[in-house]
């Protein structure tokens, strides 16, 4: 009796210490970090000092605000581009299905780091891709992509596609195609039929890939570090150098904290929104 | 009937592509269902009755041939541009939808008033018994509720023929029974076309106006329930629908319209037949098993066919007991026996038995 009544404890025990140690340490150790006053030589003192939020926010607040945008983009692209390949995977695909899926992950087996550094010789000046059409004269010479936002972003979309697709194209091969047909049998045009039955079947999956994409991304400090430039730093950026070229505990500690909280309190207001409710009620028929 | 059909389809055929192989899953079709008629496609799985209903809804496109509805070509016009609706087997509901937006949907596309949905909508609930259950969404009904949902949403908008798909196979027996009962009467009161694909024999008989009974791409036979029961063109009918026994032999004589096939001593087969079978032609006939009277002592009076055999099988249906008798030719016969009046079995497994059953029971298969 007394064994069954502790068993889900011990079932949760291994993941809550795992949380505990690797989850619950950190933040406390950072939100206190955030809060200190000092530097690496003399060390620092908990003081308790919220100014150093305000000021990290008013110095990097361009940073901050186009980070969320850049991730914002990103997210509206993704939409744009990873529905139509889940919806045809999902529709079309056949036997197939796993082939194809696997082949939209198989670059990703690739480190994230060399797939973004791949991509810069890609889009470089004189590269492959720019090279013979600057050559052709169908492009100026002082056209470029890399350093400027279309590269930081096309980046962002590339490194974080199959996290759009994957929650889609599941959410789509769960559409009974009957549905689909009785829409049209119920004089449905096929745009109609995609606006009123297939779009919003698909909502749970395209909810489940915002937010796996657009937290991330708006964090993302690797793809304007490589595809960028100064004028497109992110958020992410300044916390890494903030921590390891400045050492400055607070400020990157202060940002990091800044940053979960505008990207929670955006995900709460985006499921409002969006009315998780009914969004849950679908998914779970 | 008007005369003018509500579905034609004039050498309709399908052809499908399998692993490279050409399979045909229609054969060519001529097919005329009457306005307001209950027409229903009966057969095995695989014989072609749906794939038939989805070329008249317009989700295949026949591979030849033409469908007229009320007269007009459709054969290339795409579904939602069809005067028909369907009611799916898995009843395929919009499951984010509510039942009012459910049966609305099809209101909407059409453009029809706000004020003027909510009158019919209303309207056909009350039809199918679902007043009040305006707000709930498909999870939350049962599947006789999801069935009658189905029905309203394609109902509702009033097409020139219904289409059904195995629209009662997801119900329990008693829900069937009851929803066959409700089909028909919201057929009459609606006074649609319906034409109902099912592999349920039994569904079909009770329901349709007529029956086109279809194997392998073709139909066997198109006719009310009682002929299909009654006179069964094919082997394959007779076997499909009900119980039935089947004998042959050549016809030994033929006189007055009526065809003798003779067995061993005192054993005899009378058979109507048209004008032009002679003696000597082979003959398959069929017997329905509740036509046949079993019985111990040899029959008096020798009007009809008689068989001689030995029960071999006794089974007891609460409304009937079922003989199986291997016959003295070594045929196995099948004879059902209305527990009416008689408490006690009329024979047991070993007993001797004689089978008499009259002329016009027995069914000439295949004879024109």
């Amino acid at each position: 009796m007394l064994r069954r009544r502790l068993a889900p404890y011990l079932l949760v025990l291994p993941g809550g210490l795992w949380l505990l140690l690797f989850f619950v340490v950190p933040m406390v150790t950072m939100l206190s970090l955030s809060l200190q006053q000092g530097d690496v030589v003399t060390g620092y003192v908990f003081t308790g000092h919220w100014q150093t939020y305000v000021d990290a926010v008013v110095n990097y607040r361009t940073q901050l605000v186009r980070s969320l945008i850049y991730g914002g983009i990103t997210t509206v692209v993704l939409i744009v581009l990873a529905f139509p390949v889940a919806y045809w995977i999902a529709f079309y695909g056949g036997r197939r299905k796993a082939t194809y899926l696997f082949l939209l992950l198989l670059p990703f087996f690739v480190s994230f780091v060399l797939r973004t550094i791949s991509w810069r010789q890609i889009l470089t000046d004189e590269g492959i891709l720019l090279g013979p059409l600057k050559d052709a004269g169908l492009l100026h010479q002082e056209f470029h992509v890399l350093g400027t936002p279309v590269a930081v972003i096309g980046g962002l979309v590339y490194n974080f596609l199959p996290f759009m697709v994957l929650p889609v194209y599941v959410a789509l091969e769960r559409i009974d195609p009957r549905v689909v047909e009785a829409a049209r049998d119920l004089y449905a045009d096929p745009a109609t039929t995609f606006r009123k039955v297939i779009f919003p079947l698909a909502l749970p999956g395209v909810f489940a890939g915002v937010l796996m994409t657009f937290v991330p991304a708006s964090s993302d400090y690797v793809n304007s570090a490589v595809l960028g430039s100064s004028s497109t730093t992110m958020i992410g950026q300044v916390i890494q150098s903030q921590y390891l070229t400045s050492s400055n505990y607070p400020t990157a500690s202060a940002l990091s904290f800044t940053l979960m909280a505008v990207l929670l309190i955006g995900v709460f207001a985006y499921a409002r929104a969006l009315g998780t409710e009914d969004v849950m009620k679908v998914a779970a028929r | 009937m008007d005369d003018r059909a509500a579905i034609e389809l004039d050498g309709v055929h399908k052809e499908f592509v399998v692993h490279g192989e050409t399979v045909q899953a229609v054969r060519p079709l001529d097919l005329a269902i009457g306005k307001g008629e209950f027409f229903s496609l009966l057969g095995p799985s695989g014989c072609g009755k749906t794939t038939t209903m989805r070329m008249i809804a317009g989700f295949e496109e026949p591979t030849g041939g033409t469908v007229y509805l009320d007269g007009r070509d459709v054969t290339n016009v795409s579904p939602n541009k069809r005067d028909v609706n369907m009611v799916f087997q898995s009843y395929a509901l919009f499951p984010h939808l509510s039942t009012y937006q459910n049966v609305a949907f099809g209101l909407e596309r059409k453009k029809v008033a706000k004020a003027e949905i909510r009158r019919r909508v209303g309207e056909m609930l009350e039809i199918v018994s679902l007043t009040g259950m305006e707000k709930r969404s498909p999870r939350e009904m049962s599947g006789g509720q999801q069935q009658r949902v189905a029905l309203a949403r394609a109902l509702v908008n009033g097409p020139r023929a219904l289409l059904l798909d195995e629209p009662l196979g997801a119900l329990d027996l008693k829900l069937r029974q009851q929803m066959q009962t409700e089909l028909k009467r919201i057929q009459r009161e609606v006074g649609i076309t319906f034409v109902y694909v099912t592999h349920d024999q039994g569904e079909a008989l009770t329901m349709s106006d007529r029956i086109a009974v279809m194997q392998a791409g073709r139909i066997e036979q198109l006719g009310s329930p009682r002929e299909i029961y009654e006179k069964p063109a094919t082997r394959f009918v007779a076997g499909f629908i009900g119980t039935s026994n089947l004998l042959d032999g050549p016809a030994g004589s033929v006189d007055d319209g009526i065809a003798v096939l003779t067995y061993g001593p005192g054993e005899r087969v009378l058979v109507p037949v048209p004008d032009g079978v002679r003696p000597g032609d082979p003959l398959e006939v069929s017997v329905r098993p509740e036509k046949i009277d079993l019985g111990r002592d040899e029959p008096a009076t020798a009007g009809g066919s008689v068989l001689t055999g030995v029960v071999t099988d006794v089974v007891y249906h609460g409304t009937s007991t079922n003989y199986t008798v291997k016959t003295a030719a070594g045929a196995d016969l099948v004879v059902f026996d209305q527990n009416a009046y008689s408490a006690e079995d009329l024979a047991e497994p070993g007993d001797r038995v004689f089978l008499t059953w009259s002329a016009q029971h027995s069914y000439p298969i295949g004879v024109r």
